[in-house]
């Protein structure tokens, strides 16, 4: 059963924006407020606005339980090998074993107002890329399953 | 003067407390999670405006987007008794 064709536009307009909006709020996570949980909650506001406003039957070819799962377990792994690589490097677990270090990531900046710069902060960055794949499998999980209570639903 | 901030709390409370009595009368269940959706991003801008934004966005994503479509889900499982023909006493 499909939403009406208004809504099914909206989404469908909508789901870009919300998308990059919840990657930029993830993206500069170690600047601005927000990070990898609020991030990943926002751009699973997109995915979950394609739930409710498809038909299940039109989404099932598109999700499903198991790429939602190997998401969340993407994101898990990301992390916590982020945090185990600094210990296989000498250092403490969740060193920041990036700071300083790199091309992409490891320029710090003098002290003091500086204009927002994006590659300044180690491990940071990938810590809240990581929680963000996480939440964005961990919200498509639970609204797949409340989606798979109701009649025609996504069965697993 | 009139303090803007003051001005924008007043303003943000009372529209908390209208669209709080509003789901509470509402009959439709769609309208009154329409409605809770409306309390919970007026919710996130008391937030912002108490200056904790983190806290803003979150109940943005959450509460206005997460439990509005979670509620729109639940309601489509349901049927209502006037739809199925057993019309319920109250």
């Amino acid at each position: 059963m499909n939403m009406s064709r208004i809504v099914r536009s909206t989404a469908n307009i909508l789901f870009p924006f919300i998308l990059v909006f919840g990657f930029y709020i993830i993206v500069h996570g170690h600047l601005t407020p927000g990070g990898g949980f609020q991030g990943g909650a926002v751009a699973a506001t997109g995915f979950v606005l394609l739930l409710v406003a498809f038909s299940p039957d039109i989404i099932r070819d598109k999700f499903s339980f198991n790429s939602m799962k190997y998401t969340e377990a993407l994101g898990l792994l990301l992390f916590i090998i982020t945090a185990f690589v600094a210990i296989a490097l000498g250092t403490t677990f969740f060193f920041n074993w990036l700071a300083n270090g790199g091309i992409i990531f490891g320029e710090s900046v003098a002290f003091g107002a500086n204009p927002g710069i994006l590659n300044s902060a180690g491990t940071i960055p990938l810590m809240n890329v990581a929680v963000g794949i996480e939440v964005i499998g961990a919200m498509g999980l639970i609204i797949m399953y409340m989606l798979s209570g109701i009649e025609g639903g996504n069965k697993e | 003067m009139i303090d803007l901030y003051l001005l924008g709390q007043f303003l943000v409370i009372t529209g908390l407390l209208i669209s709080a009595v509003v789901i509470y009368i509402l009959k439709d269940l769609l309208s009154a999670a329409i409605a809770f959706g409306v309390f919970s991003f007026l919710l996130s801008l008391e937030f912002f405006l108490l200056q904790a934004p983190d806290v803003a966005i979150a109940e943005a994503g959450i509460g206005a987007g997460l439990t509005t479509a979670i509620f729109v889900i639940a309601i489509r499982g349901t049927t209502s008794p006037v739809d199925s023909g057993e019309e319920e006493e109250s």
